[in-house]
Parts: structure tokens; sequence; C-alpha cells
């Protein structure tokens, strides 16, 4: 199989080839080509569509679906901030507000310079740490509005 | 069997038998707005929720087969309510622009909303900003009127197998758009237009050219114009249930009539240019089938259908030499008009304006596909409008369609054959072709032309024909999503270097053909395409010619400018070409 467009590595072709036929693969799919490129690119899904033989169509509806998955470039640090009930109630939308001010970003958006973009996640299973933030796969817990200007410093080096 | 009751009602129905379908079979009506006689339903609307007995539970009766002692109550004044809030939910989302909607009237959220007196909305209104996207030129999407109800998506990918669209985001930011954020017009979408066919609101619809054939008409009576129109087969089997008349209705000779009150000069009919494309793919068939055209590959496949040919140039491009090369019915009389007719009426082509009427929304693609489209040395066919639009028009125009005069077709280009107007159904053209090419074949004429195996609404239909001794086997395929089986043999049996199965193949892709298509008046199910299908194989029936060969205007055309099938003169007019496409352009 070909993947010259999408430029797949050997490893992630031989993913998808042991995937193939597995029923409820594209799921399984979808996440190892985003830990791959960070996000899900037009170019790998069409790649994908047409080794596993599934309609463009089907795998967009599935990428959009999932809030996981991204069909944009994030930054290179992705700012999660946890609106789950409990960092919701400790006010982590002020954080999340805080930081788009501070970044000058809306929604999904990536800063100029490439370095930063916020995603409003779900519970990240560290409740009593509420409000919580991760910021790669370093967390930090009882975020206080700020504070985060010295985060954001933190990972602009 | 399953026993229960509906409205205190004892019902005895059919195990795995909807609640809805136990119902409507008893006459008791059922509030339904997601659902379509022609999917499998899937409760995304909520309209059609019923009670069980005292249960407070509310059951979805499209999905909920009906059990064994269950006490169904359709309506109370409680389900009324929740009926009431389910539309008024959906009201918050859609905007109120009724009067300028194009399915102002036939728009099944409107009726809704007035058969359950909606007068106000409680809900504050969250409509979404989003893009008209008219980038096929056939069909427009707005998805700011979607209600989400999911029709266009199952019927683009489970009906035609296409995936020109799919349900993107979740919850209340859901939308419907092609993958990829590309439109419609850069994608696979093959502008069938099966989707607005079974849009229930205004969401997805036919693009409107009435003004500008409107436009046209105007400058006909100042003599700078001459407005050539020509009516499918299709066509006037249905027009009629636009006017409130039974579909299959036979309207062709108050069409001529209307057509005429419309401020058309001309008015001829494409069963005419249908037996023409007879004669040229009827005579291309036999030059593959027989020795003179050993290499020419077989099966030939037909494409009259403009939205098969998209589909094939983008899914199955390797095929490309097995398509006819003749052009369809509408592009043959538009190259007819204004070359052979213009030439004979004394008319400059350039100051003709050529409206084909047409069930397609693809047809609107069609006439202007590739540079052969332009082939009188002028665009063939210059504006395409649906049977909806013709309706509207004629509306507009305070027509009685109903109550007209019976007129005819203008020569010569009026005149048709049986063969003709039986383009119009699913295995139509294929009949068609076998009653010219027997005689082509054998020499002789057939005593009974009726070829009744390749009619009905199967999706794949095969058949074996006997032409004195020489075996013609033909496969007929309607609606795109059942094509790949017929195929996927072909292609199968070619690689293992076997014969192929079919000598022949027919290709629609419209489910029941053009009687169906796209552009054909609103509400389409199987019941209406048998009446339409009904209404075709009549008028064949009485037909006095039954064959395009003996259509003596077809032999007129041939003598006077064609010369014979397939001559350079034919193939130059009434020929064209295919080329693999992608199926994203972008």
């Amino acid at each position: 199989m070909e993947n010259k467009e999408a430029g797949f590595s050997p490893e992630l072709t031989a993913f998808i080839l042991e995937w193939k036929d597995k029923p409820g693969n594209l799921i399984m799919l979808l996440h190892r080509i985003q830990e791959e490129y960070g996000f899900i690119p037009r170019s790998a899904a069409e790649t994908l569509a047409r080794m596993i033989d599934l309609p463009l169509a089907k795998i967009y509806g599935v990428v959009t679906f999932y809030h996981f998955f991204k069909t944009s470039k994030p930054g290179k640090n992705r700012i999660a901030i946890c609106l789950g009930t409990a960092c919701y109630l400790k006010g982590s939308q002020d954080l999340i507000d805080e930081a788009r001010d501070l970044l000058n970003i809306e929604g999904d958006e990536v800063t100029d310079d490439g370095l930063f973009s916020i995603d409003a996640v779900r519970c990240i299973g560290c409740c009593g740490l509420a409000p919580v933030l991760q910021v790669g796969n370093e967390v930090f817990g009882k975020v206080q509005k700020d504070q985060i200007a010295e985060i954001i410093a933190k990972f602009r080096t | 069997m399953v026993k229960a009751k509906i409205n205190s009602q004892e019902v005895e129905v059919a195990e795995g038998t909807t609640i809805l379908e136990a119902a409507e079979k008893f006459h008791v009506k059922i509030p339904k707005l997601c659902h379509n006689d022609d999917l499998e339903p899937w409760a995304a609307c909520g309209i059609c929720v019923v009670k069980n007995g005292k249960s407070p539970k509310l059951l979805r009766a499209c999905c909920t087969p009906l059990e064994e002692g269950m006490n169904i109550i359709t309506t109370d004044a409680e389900l009324v309510q929740t009926r009431k809030t389910v539309i008024e939910l959906i009201l918050s989302t859609h905007p109120d622009d009724c009067l300028a909607c194009p399915r102002n009237q036939e728009c099944e959220l409107q009726r809704l909303a007035a058969e359950f007196g909606i007068r106000d909305q409680p809900f504050p209104k969250r409509l979404r900003n989003l893009p008209v996207d008219d980038s096929t030129g056939a069909i427009v999407l707005n998805p700011e009127k979607c209600i989400r109800c999911g029709r266009c998506v199952k019927v683009c990918q489970e009906m035609q197998d296409v995936w020109a669209i799919e349900f993107l985001g979740r919850g209340e930011k859901t939308r419907i758009a092609p993958a990829g954020d590309v439109k419609l017009g850069e994608g696979p979408c093959i502008r069938c237009g099966q989707c607005a066919a079974h849009c229930p609101v205004g969401a997805i619809y036919e693009n409107d050219q009435t003004t500008e054939v409107w436009e046209a008409l105007m400058k006909t009576g100042e003599g700078e114009r001459t407005c050539v129109v020509q009516i499918a087969p299709a066509v006037r089997v249905a027009l009629g249930e636009a006017f409130g008349l039974k579909p299959g209705t036979n309207v062709t000779k108050k069409i001529y009539a209307a057509l005429r009150r419309l401020g058309f000069d001309m008015v001829f009919d494409t069963n005419f240019a249908a037996d023409l494309t007879i004669m040229e793919e009827g005579t291309e068939f036999v030059r593959r089938f027989t020795a003179a055209g050993v290499g020419a590959p077989l099966p030939l496949i037909t494409t009259c259908c403009p939205a098969w040919v998209d589909y094939l140039e983008k899914y199955w491009p390797d095929m490309i030499p097995n398509f006819s090369t003749a052009k369809s019915p509408q592009q043959m009389m538009g190259a007819m008009i204004k070359t052979y007719w213009a030439a004979q009426a004394k008319v400059d082509p350039a100051k003709i304006f050529s409206v084909a009427i047409m069930p397609c929304t693809a047809k609107k693609f069609e006439n202007s596909r590739n540079e052969t489209m332009y082939s009188s040395g002028h665009k063939d066919v210059d504006i395409t409008l649906t049977t909806r639009e013709l309706a509207r028009m004629i509306k507009q125009a305070g027509i009685d369609l109903v109550n007209l005069p019976d007129e005819n077709a203008d020569s010569p280009m009026g005149p048709y054959t049986g063969a003709g107007v039986i383009f119009g159904a699913t295995g139509g053209v294929m009949e068609a072709a076998l009653r010219t090419a027997y005689t082509l074949v054998t020499g002789e004429e057939l005593k009974e032309v009726a070829f009744t195996s390749v009619r009905s609404m199967t999706g794949i239909k095969e058949a074996q024909i006997n032409m004195k001794g020489t075996i013609i086997r033909v496969a007929v395929a309607h609606q795109m999503g059942n094509i790949e089986t017929v195929l996927r043999q072909v292609v199968e049996a070619r690689a293992a270097g076997k014969e192929t199965p079919w000598h022949f193949i027919e290709v629609m892709a419209c489910r029941g053909g053009c009687i169906g298509g796209g552009g054909q008046p609103y509400g389409c199910t199987d019941e209406v395409r048998k009446l339409r299908i009904r209404g075709i194989y009549d008028e064949d029936d009485v037909s006095t010619y039954r064959c395009s060969h003996h259509n003596p205007y077809i032999k007129k055309i041939y003598t006077e400018f064609l010369e014979k099938p397939g001559s350079h003169k034919a193939h130059g007019l009434l020929h064209t070409h295919y080329v693999a496409r992608p199926i994203y352009m972008k």
C-alpha cells in the first residue's frame, strides 16, 4: 500500500494494516494518527480512507463528533483546562477566559507563534486538585487566575 | 403474527411490524417528520411518540415493533402537548422566512406547524449563521434551514452510496456538510438531487433557474430570442401531481399546451431524441457486439443518466471504455435544435434559447459538462429546469393545467415512439435498445416488442435475450447504491480472464429510474414510482410505433441531415467522451 501523500511512517502504516479489518477500528486508528501528527491532517484522513476502504465522509463524521480529535494543528503546548463539575465550581471558566485573554486566542485557535492552544476538557481525574490545568503532561492543581501568566511564561521558553 | 390494540382497536400484524406501520395499516395517523418510506426508521425527530397502556414511557412509533398484547395509545392531551413541544423546539433553530422559502406550501415542517396550531414560539430563537452552498449549480444546500432529520445523509450514503454529505460536529453544532470542509461541488456529489427530493424542509433544493427562463421568454416577443423547449419522458407522468392529479397521470399534451402559453416558440419532445439515442447507442452496441467491433469493450454501459456518468468518472474510471459515447437525449435534442432545426427554420442558432424540462437536477450540470455540450457552436441546452420548476412557472402564469386543451408537439422533433417514452423508467432504455438491436442483429422485425424481464422495481435485473440464436445478456441497475455489485462482477470476470457476465448494462442513478428523479414533485414513494411507471408503459402500449427505428421523423432526420447512425456527422453532434476525475477536487 502506497502512502506517499500523507507520508505515513512505516510504524503507522504497519499499525493501520494490523487493524485494517478489525471491527470498530476507526477510533483506534484515528487516535494513532493524532498521536503521530498532533491532529488529523486532511491528507492523512484521505490516505486512511483509501487504506481501510471507508468513505472520507464517514471518517470526518467521527473526527468531528469527538472533541478529542482535531482537524487543525494545535499549539506546541496544549493547555488543557478542566471544565468538569468540581473544576467548574472552583472557577475554571475564569482560568480559560484569562488564558484566552493573555494569549489573545479564541476557541480552537493557535497563537501566531504556534506555541499555544487551549482546550476545554472534561474531568482529567484529579478533582481533589480542582481547578486543574494541564500543559502537555504536566498537571497544575488548585490554580488561581493570577498564576496563569506565570504558567504560560514557563512554557514560552 | 402479533395481536395488540391500537386506540382500543384489535389489530393483528406480522411480527416485526413497527407501531407506525401497524397504525397506518389500520388508518390511524401518527404524526411523523424524519420518517420516510424509502429509508429505515432511525428515530431522529421524536414527533411519532406514543404510549403503551399506563406506562409513562413514550415510545417512538417509527422504530418500535408492535408486541403481543400491547395497548398502544396514539393520541391524548399529553401526547399532543409533547409533540407540540418537539415542533416548537425544532422551530427554535429554524428561520421563519416561509414566505420566501423554496419549500413554501410544500414543507413538511410548515405543515406540521399548521396542523398543531403553532401560534407562538416559547423557546428563544437560536439560528445558526451558516453559509449557503450553491457550488454544484444543480442543488443548493442551505444549512441554516436544516432540522437535522438526517434523511439527506441516509439517502446519499445508504441509497446512493455516494457519501457526499455527513453529519459533522455534534449536539447543537451538528451540521450536514461534505467531509473536509470542501464545498458540495468539490466533493463526491453526483448532483442526483435525491437529498433534495427527500429533504422535508427548504435545506436542500434544486437551483431554481425559472427567472432566467422568464427573462429569455420576455425577449421572444421582441424577436431577440427564439425560445425552444423540450420535455423529458418522466416529466409527463409526474407534473400532474403538482396540480392535484393522481401520480402517473399522463399530461403530455397539456404540458405542450402550457409551454406554448408560457411563451415558448417551439415545443419539442425529448422522447424524439430518446429515439435518436437508441439509433446511435443501438448501433454502437451492435457494432461492439458483432465482428465489426472486435476489440471494442463489452459490456456497453448506458450513459443517459448524468448523475451516473459523474459517478462512474469518479468511482470507476477504469470502466470508461465501456461507456456508450452516445449523448443523452437532452443533449442530442439540444444539438439538433441548434443545427438541424435552426437551418430548417432559418433561425440564427445564436438567437435560440434552448430549454429542457427534466425530472433531474444533474441535467443542470450535464448541459455544460464538457466541450461536446457545445457541439452546435453554441451551448446546446441553455437551461435545464426540473419538473418542480416547470410546475412553479405554470402556477406563476396562472395556467389551469388540468383544463387546458390537448395540443401536439411541433414537427419535426415532436413525434416519438413507445421506445422513446419508456426511457423514463428503469429498464426502459434497455428495452428500447433491445427493440432496435433485435432488428439490427437479425435483420427482422420483432413480433412482440415488450421485454418485461427488464421492468419492475427490483434493484438489479438480469435477462437473456435470444435474438434468433444469438444470446444477449443484459443487466439493469437503478438507485446508485445498487451499481457496485454489477460492476464488481464485470471487473472480477475481466480480471479472471472470463467472459463478461453481461453484454449490455443500463444504469439509472435514481430509484425507479428518471420517474423517481431528484427534480420530480415531492412525496415520491415506491407506490408513486409504480404509478408513474405504469403511466409510461400505458403510453407505450397504445403507441402507433413502438421501436425507435420506425419513427418516420427519425428516418427523415437521418436522410436529411445525419446520414446514418454512427456517421461522422452524427459523431460530431451526438457523441461525447469521458474523463477520470478525482472524488475530491480539493
